[in-house]
């Protein structure tokens, strides 16, 4: 058995800072990575954009990881690579295995979660039509290009406008592909203006909103995918069919978080994420959770900034330091919030900022986001524009926090 | 009057912008980026260019990206001639791996090691 005071389960840039963060606390930090190298979704990342917040400057995804890399080389963290967590018990013990060492059993003080998400699959969506080759997610066939040096098609369409997507078409078309449409369900992009911008507009790509695929057509290989228009209910419209010829079908449709190991691990769920208080605390003590694994973030920069936060309140609470037993005060998603992180606060006074991070169910413009408590409202902020592709942040002030109720609770107005 | 859509950072400002004789007129951005931007757009859009190419004796591709933007006409001029280059391993991360990329005056630069 080995023993560590922090744990910290995946080596992408949350597991990273929430490590190095720990560190710094002076803890002694083990940090656990499937993948042959850190970085997790970074590396495949070629794209520009990530690190204007923290490093004021653009970086590509294999240069920010690569900041953080250096910094846990020169750090006293410990990595343990090619490493694959099967289970983390709730008394924090972590069974691991590697081809090199076999069977691991780590006894930690506190355990963080940055397991990161997985995209979601055809499957989860119910494409009729055949199953041939040639349909993939927009992920996947990034780690293709970027990673494996492979074009996986020649001519494609892409479900979905999230992110991932947007960044995709851009890839395939500079690599040669022809992209004949990125098709969205929904009457808005998922993903950043930006991405729209540079990544569609500037090549011509078309968006078209609104519009779902219906069939998938080949036998051995995808060789067309019929389109439809869809209603107010997002059902297909009949008559509004069209066939695009194409041999790959990519689809951007949405990200899991992989809550799995916390969630056998204790940690309660909010819905569908795990439950957090604003120190990354999940309901089980001791355990801790992180980037994609708690939201799936727009921007890596939030991320890094979270699990930092994450990684200090775990060494704290390895070193012996215990939430005091102070009041709980839930936070509810209100008309027209999808969800916030944090979804509690706990303490009994506020010294500090605390960032509340949150989505829209849809887009809003020149909107009020209005903070209530005991049923009055206590703050309202304008927002000139809101869209659930682009999350949204608050900063609470400690003023504002100490003067909450039993409860607190965001919303929208128009 | 042009609408622009920032894309210098992810914050995605629209933007309404004109150029009349050498002065820009332009709203909605949020920050001084944001005029920069609209100047560039409207004159001479540029973007900055990443891509993958290959690399003699390594196992993956190498990652790659322009030191700032290229004309956004010559983008896939400069892709190919990335992909063209004849590079060899080891090549670490930060190694400018081409200067003048297409006679851009701008250097292409790896973003990783292999």
């Amino acid at each position: 058995m080995l023993h560590y005071d922090v744990a910290v389960i995946g080596g992408g840039p949350s597991g990273m800072a929430a490590a190095l963060a720990a560190s710094k606390e002076g803890a002694s930090v083990l940090l656990l990575e499937t993948e042959p190298r850190l970085g997790g979704i970074l590396n495949q990342c070629i794209h520009n954009g990530f690190g204007l917040h923290i490093f004021k400057e653009e970086l590509t995804g294999p240069e920010y990881a690569h900041r953080f890399i250096r910094q846990i080389q020169d750090s006293p963290v410990e990595v343990l690579l090619n490493t694959l967590v099967l289970d983390v018990s709730p008394g924090r013990q972590v069974l691991a295995v590697s081809k090199e060492r076999g069977l691991l059993e780590i006894q930690a003080g506190a355990v963080v979660f940055s397991t990161g998400c997985r995209e979601r699959p055809r499957g989860a969506i119910g494409i009729p039509g055949t199953r041939p080759a040639g349909v993939i997610t927009a992920g996947a066939a990034q780690k293709y290009v970027n990673i494996d040096g492979y074009l996986p098609g020649r001519e494609c369409v892409i479900l979905g406008s999230g992110d991932i997507g947007l960044i995709m078409a851009r890839r395939m078309t500079l690599e040669g592909a022809k992209v004949k449409a990125v098709v969205e369900l929904m009457p808005y992009s998922s993903g950043l203006a930006r991405n729209i911008k540079q990544c569609l507009d500037d090549f011509g790509i078309p968006l078209l909103l609104s519009h779902t695929v219906v069939e998938i057509h080949g036998k051995n290989r995808v060789d067309a995918v019929t389109i439809a228009k869809v209603d107010d209910n997002l059902s297909p419209i009949p008559g509004t069919e069209e066939i695009i010829p194409c041999d790959t079908l990519l689809l951007s449709v949405g990200l899991i978080p992989t809550v799995e190991l916390a969630t056998k691990a204790g940690a309660e769920l909010a819905g569908s994420q795990v439950r957090v208080d604003q120190h990354f605390s999940t309901s089980h003590p001791g355990l801790f959770i992180c980037g994609n694994t708690l939201h799936v973030h727009d921007l890596v920069d939030y991320v890094t900034e979270e699990s930092t936060v994450a990684g200090q309140f775990a060494a704290a609470y390895a070193k012996g330091a215990r939430p005091a037993d102070g009041r709980e005060i839930p936070i509810q998603p209100g008309e027209g919030i999808t969800y916030t992180v944090p979804q509690r606060l706990t303490g009994e006074s506020f010294r500090e900022n605390i960032t509340l991070r949150f989505r829209t169910r849809r887009v809003y413009k020149q909107a009020r986001l209005v903070l209530s408590s005991g049923g009055k409202t206590i703050a309202s902020f304008k927002r000139p524009v809101m869209a659930p592709g682009e999350m949204q942040t608050l900063v609470l002030k400690p003023e504002l926090l100490n003067s909450l109720g039993e409860s607190l609770s965001l919303h929208v107005e128009e | 009057m042009q609408e622009l859509i920032c894309i210098r950072c992810p914050m995605g400002c629209k933007l309404q912008a004109e150029l009349i004789d050498d002065t820009l007129f332009v709203t909605g951005n949020t920050c001084r980026r944001g005029e920069e931007y609209a100047r560039e757009e409207l004159t001479c859009p540029r973007r900055i260019v990443t891509c993958s190419v290959k690399v003699q004796g390594a196992s993956e591709p190498l990652s790659v990206k322009t030191e700032s933007g290229v004309p956004k006409d010559m983008v896939f001029e400069c892709v190919a001639a990335i992909k063209a280059l004849c590079l060899h391993a080891p090549i670490a991360i930060g190694t400018i791996v081409a200067e003048n990329i297409c006679g851009t005056g701008v250097c292409v630069k790896a973003t990783k090691s292999v």
